[in-house]
């Protein structure tokens, strides 16, 4: 199922907490929600599922705005809160009973045992979910999530709080459920969006300030290619000038005399790779390094979200 | 109406998985159960067939048992954060209200069931007027009614079950002394009005035995108002 976020606004008293922000998710799409604490991820997650009204603008599933048919879209959405809020004093199978008689499911014995099957939480089924650990209780809020088999998965912070193993493991059950369902996650875990999701939305201060694939926002960061070169066999100075002469070339800083170390900046859009290397050639030097320089998306997150 | 009752058994179960409706209801049989039978103006006393000191005693044991039922019904809800797992579920506010209600009530109707065997005694002892019994029970689940509507909505402004507690405590005392003094130290319009609003006069003319529609809109407004303001309480999380 698609969704289509319009014109949404939400203000709590005199904050903005979501900023006019649109955007799409189409059907099958993993969507990573990246942004400080504080910039409206929580709040936008929130609208979505129904949970809260927006100030103005609307939210499309499928064509369908929220707030016609609340409770038909509900069942289309498994929503996975911040925090994972669950009833401490039920057992796991107890708690899955009454979530799956909420949304009237039909053969509800043979969904809850596919989805404590699925989760992994076969051992812990009878346990009261207060005695769980919190990587348990995690999938306790997944299986929750997905009880229903939703089109939709709306999941705020899904790891957070757990340790590096039990990370992997529900990341491992995301990118599962993800193959079949349109999934938006919010998170701050920079590695987590990288290694989940397809697309990533930043959103700083109620607004989006960037959309994209991982790639495509490290290529608009930074416009221009970035090389580290090291050169052997020639004088620095007389590498550095002739580095400076290729067309492509925009600008060259020495890093290091002692290797003959440069880090070459191409001219925007251009890059400078085949220049440099045929440079060496002709002038029989050798190459011993060309290493484009990734920018890491915690720089553009920071260089994103810090204002 | 499912959505109601699925709510209202996963309340029921809590309250008895947690020991919760146990220890109110074997304090509330015992509370009245000694001022019934055994200490100040109990039936002996009276010396005859009438369930009058059981009601009187209800009447007072019932006002402090209901608000530390009702404490945790939605104020736990919202400081667990289970409330936003609820309301994203196909569930309206109404629904949930009303499930806490449902709840509610039937951990009352089953407290005052358990005293059945003081009616049965009674019948066995003397002549006990049936239909003032009747009344008298009817009363006191009204009662309850309208102290569960007031109770879930003080549960419904607050995170915390203390403030829950003493805020329904302290809006049940106008309903149920407060405003009676008002009514007797005042005349004419004001008088009426506040002895209109006093619980006891509803209670009372229900429990002498003349079921009124005049009393039964009275208590059916309060439990009415109670959730009504609930529900707008729970709604204020779409205001700006």
């Amino acid at each position: 199922m698609k969704i289509e976020v319009r014109e949404l606004t939400k203000r709590y008293g005199p904050q903005l907490a979501v900023d006019n922000i649109s955007f799409t998710v189409n059907t099958g799409e993993i969507v990573g929600f990246l942004g400080p604490n504080g910039a409206g991820k929580t709040t936008t997650m929130k609208i979505i599922t129904n949970f809260i009204a927006p100030t103005s603008g609307d939210v499309l599933i499928d064509g369908t705005s929220i707030r016609e048919q609340p409770n038909e879209i509900k069942r289309h959405i498994g929503y996975l809160p911040e925090n994972n809020p669950l009833y401490n004093d039920m057992p796991v199978i107890d708690y899955l009973r009454f979530v799956g008689d909420l949304l009237n499911l039909d053969n509800l014995t043979g969904r809850i045992k596919d989805v404590i099957e699925k989760v992994g939480l076969y051992d812990e089924k009878h346990k009261k979910i207060g005695e769980l650990s919190k990587g348990y209780k995690q999938r306790v809020g997944l299986a929750q999530a997905i009880i229903h088999d939703p089109e939709i998965l709306i999941l705020d912070e899904p790891t957070s709080g757990l340790d590096p193993n039990q990370i992997v493991e529900i990341r491992k059950l995301i990118r599962e459920l993800g193959k079949e369902k349109t999934v938006i996650l919010s998170t701050h875990i920079l590695p987590e969006v990288e290694a989940i999701t397809d697309r990533i939305l930043i959103i700083n201060k109620g607004k989006i300030v960037a959309d994209g694939t991982a790639e495509s926002l490290k290529t608009q960061a930074s416009e221009n290619e970035i090389l580290i070169v090291e050169i052997e066999g020639g004088t620095p100075s007389e590498i550095l000038s002739k580095l400076n002469e290729l067309p492509t070339v925009g600008k060259v800083d020495i890093m290091s005399r002692e290797g003959n170390k440069f880090e070459v900046t191409s001219r925007p859009g251009l890059s400078s790779r085949k220049d440099i290397f045929t440079l060496c050639v002709n002038n029989n030097w050798f190459l011993t390094q060309l290493t484009p320089v990734e920018r890491k998306l915690e720089d553009i997150f920071r260089q994103l979200t810090l204002n | 109406m499912k959505t109601i009752w699925i709510i209202a058994k996963k309340e029921l179960a809590t309250y008895f998985d947690s020991l919760i409706a146990y220890v109110l209801i074997i304090l509330f049989l015992g509370f009245s159960g000694f001022f019934t039978w055994l200490y100040g103006t109990d039936i002996f006393l009276i010396g005859q067939a009438d369930l009058r000191p059981f009601f009187n005693v209800a009447y007072w044991t019932l006002f402090f048992f209901i608000p530390a039922l009702t404490m945790r019904s939605v104020s736990e809800e919202k400081s667990s954060g289970t409330i936003e797992l609820l309301l994203t579920k196909p569930v309206t506010d109404w629904q949930l209200v009303l499930g806490k209600y449902l709840a509610n009530i039937i951990v009352i109707f089953i407290a005052l069931a358990l005293t059945a065997p003081y009616v049965i005694t009674l019948a066995n002892i003397g002549n006990l007027d049936a239909g003032a019994t009747l009344l008298g029970y009817t009363g006191l689940l009204f009662m309850s009614s309208a102290y569960i509507g007031i109770g879930i909505y003080a549960s419904s402004i607050t995170k915390n079950q203390i403030v829950a507690f003493l805020t329904a405590l302290f809006i049940g005392l106008f309903f149920h002394i407060i405003f009676s003094v008002f009514a007797n130290n005042m005349s004419g319009g004001l008088a009426e009005m506040f002895s209109y609003l006093d619980m006891s006069t509803h209670f009372n003319s229900i429990s002498r035995g003349v079921l009124d529609t005049k009393d039964v809109f009275y208590f059916a407004s309060l439990t009415f108002l109670g959730l009504y303001f609930s529900v707008l309480t729970l709604s204020k999380r779409n205001l700006n």
